[in-house]
């Protein structure tokens, strides 16, 4: 029974003793982008086997949701896969904070249909029209004949909000649109759906080889895959930078790991996962 | 002395605790309320409750959400129809007709059912029901109504089924005693004596299913597709208030007419869940008398 009690107050004390240097040592939160997530993961890992001292949570939730969470100050870090909004700029002035934005990284959204789907190319219009539901039938851009399954993200999502206003051009995604939480629910109902069209970021799409990428051309010229040069150029149309927020210019443990993520070793890390650096 | 005025104080307490529970509920409401009724500042209740088209992040934004009551209501029925049968059914057959032992081995196992966390069924729905009923349906999504429905069925069985089983086996033995002394065989017994006594407790356990189902958020945000339109048949795509909720709360700016909208869907699903309540309780009062 002794041996117990000591037991307990060793534990007790060592949890006590790894609370406090946890609060008092780098423990770095970020918050964000579904898209981001990955990525985030991969660089708080390699960050943590460098920084043995450091702790750096990374979560997902959307865009909206890291943002928010800067406003709000429930993170030091949010992951945004699209630019702040005007509304959003607003509320943080109404709470005293100050979002900026570093880049990290570079995305191609990839617009990814069926194997079985005929078609390889089209243009960033006939996207738009498409998940506007004005094109109804894969025939009108030679495939075969046949309703047209539009998937997109929920509208937390970074990607949802970028296609709308790029790609869309603002307009309402069709009544028909079947929305999924992740990219990864994209993903997977596109392989089952031989009439499914949807987007993702090119890092999910690339790892599975049971959904096509379709080349995107601008309305004149040829069409690009989301390469890296391809999206680094510009010339593949549908592209975004990946960004941290944080609240006023990013210093402490913060400015140490965007360095991090920027330095080569990062950046490596970028493009393994199939983003750009 | 003593004695009574501890027992004086613990009922004290009790009636504290009762009244506590019952303001939480009313501020719920309240509170959901307060927020939910000022999307009237911004959408008539014509449109709000009687339109088709939810697009709350438009340049032009419309909540109406009458595709998203009925995309709720359609799954839940769905669900019904197909987990009431076979939850019932299984009630009967455990209190009336299987032995001890098999017994032993069911219940535990229907128990089991309401222990699975909702998103690992979602998931289950996703990947394996819905590539499933895509090839046997010859449609081209299985993200549908009825692949919602046929997962909540799942998930409402062990209420409904630990309500009526309760039921049924509460109908005093004398019952069937005399009916089968009367001649009646076993199968007229539990068809036209015991279950009708029951009746009350078993339409207790399908509104508690009713309840649940409605009220599920995970499963139907992963299974059905989540497409604003008016479902013509269980083969189309709905989406539910809860999933609407769950999907579109964590983006939504506090204070815009879409985090009203939002209240006001939220509020929607408490009537309901609360008229659903309420009926229960009558016929538990039925059954008291």
């Amino acid at each position: 029974m002794a041996k117990l009690i000591q037991f307990l107050a060793l534990f007790c004390s060592i949890l006590l003793v790894s609370g406090c240097m946890a609060q008092h040592e780098g423990k770095l939160k970020i918050i964000g982008s579904d898209t981001m997530v990955i990525l985030g993961q991969a660089w708080a890992e390699r960050y943590m086997e460098l920084h043995t001292d450091k702790t750096v949570s990374v979560t997902g939730g959307g865009s909206g949701v890291g943002i928010t969470a800067i406003i709000e100050g429930g993170t030091d870090v949010a992951q945004s896969s699209r630019e702040i909004k005007e509304s959003e700029i607003k509320r943080a002035g109404a709470n005293g904070a100050n979002p900026v934005k570093t880049e990290v990284a570079y995305d191609g959204i990839a617009i990814i249909v069926n194997p079985s789907n005929p078609v390889d190319q089209l243009t960033i219009d006939q996207v738009g029209a498409i998940f506007k539901g004005e094109i109804k039938s894969w025939g009108e851009m030679g495939g075969s004949d046949g309703p047209i399954g539009i998937y997109s993200r929920e509208s937390s999502s970074g990607t949802y909000e970028f296609m709308k206003e790029h790609v869309l051009k603002k307009a309402d995604y069709a009544p028909s649109t079947k929305y999924s939480s992740g990219n990864a629910a994209i993903v997977e109902s596109v392989s089952q759906d031989k009439t499914a069209v949807g987007y993702v970021g090119v890092a999910y799409a690339k790892q599975r080889n049971d959904v096509k990428i379709l080349r995107i051309a601008k309305n004149e010229g040829p069409g690009y895959l989301p390469t890296k040069e391809a999206v680094k150029s510009g010339e593949y149309p549908i592209a975004r930078s990946l960004n941290f927020y944080t609240n006023g210019e990013p210093k402490g443990e913060a400015r140490e790991f965007i360095d991090f993520v920027l330095s080569p070793e990062g950046k490596a890390i970028t493009e393994e996962l199939g983003y750009f650096g | 002395m003593k004695r009574d005025l501890f027992g004086n104080a613990m009922g004290r307490l009790t009636h504290i605790v009762a009244y506590t529970s019952i303001a939480v509920i009313a501020l719920i409401f309240v509170f959901l309320f307060l927020e939910g009724y000022r999307i009237f500042g911004y959408e008539d209740p014509a449109h709000l409750f009687f339109g088709t088209e939810w697009q709350p992040t438009s340049e032009n934004p419309r909540y109406e959400m009458l595709t998203l009551i009925v995309g709720s209501l359609f799954v839940t029925l769905g669900a019904m129809a197909i987990g009431v049968p076979l939850a019932v059914g299984c009630a009967v057959y455990l209190s009336e007709i299987a032995p001890q032992w098999l017994e032993e081995i069911l219940k535990p196992a229907i128990e089991i059912i309401a222990g699975i966390p909702s998103v690992v069924i979602g998931f289950f729905a996703l990947v394996v029901l819905a590539p499933l009923l895509s090839q046997v349906f010859g449609i081209p999504s299985g993200l549908t109504a009825l692949n919602g429905a046929l997962m909540l069925a799942v998930m409402i069985i062990p209420t409904v089924e630990t309500i009526s089983e309760d039921a049924l086996r509460s109908v005093p033995r004398g019952y069937r005693h005399a009916s089968l002394a009367m001649g009646a065989t076993e199968w007229e017994t539990i068809r036209q004596v015991v279950v009708p006594s029951a009746m009350p407790g078993i339409g207790v356990g399908v509104l508690l299913g009713f309840g649940r189902a409605i009220g599920e958020t995970m499963v139907v945000l992963m299974a059905t597709g989540n497409a604003s339109m008016i479902p013509t048949g269980f083969l189309d795509p709905v989406r539910t208030m809860t999933g609407t909720i769950a999907a579109e709360m964590g983006e939504v700016a506090r204070g815009s007419p879409h985090y009203f909208a939002l209240f006001m869907v939220g509020c929607i699903l408490f009537l309901i869940s609360f008229g659903v309540n309420l009926v229960a309780n009558q016929f538990i009062r039925r059954e008291d008398r």
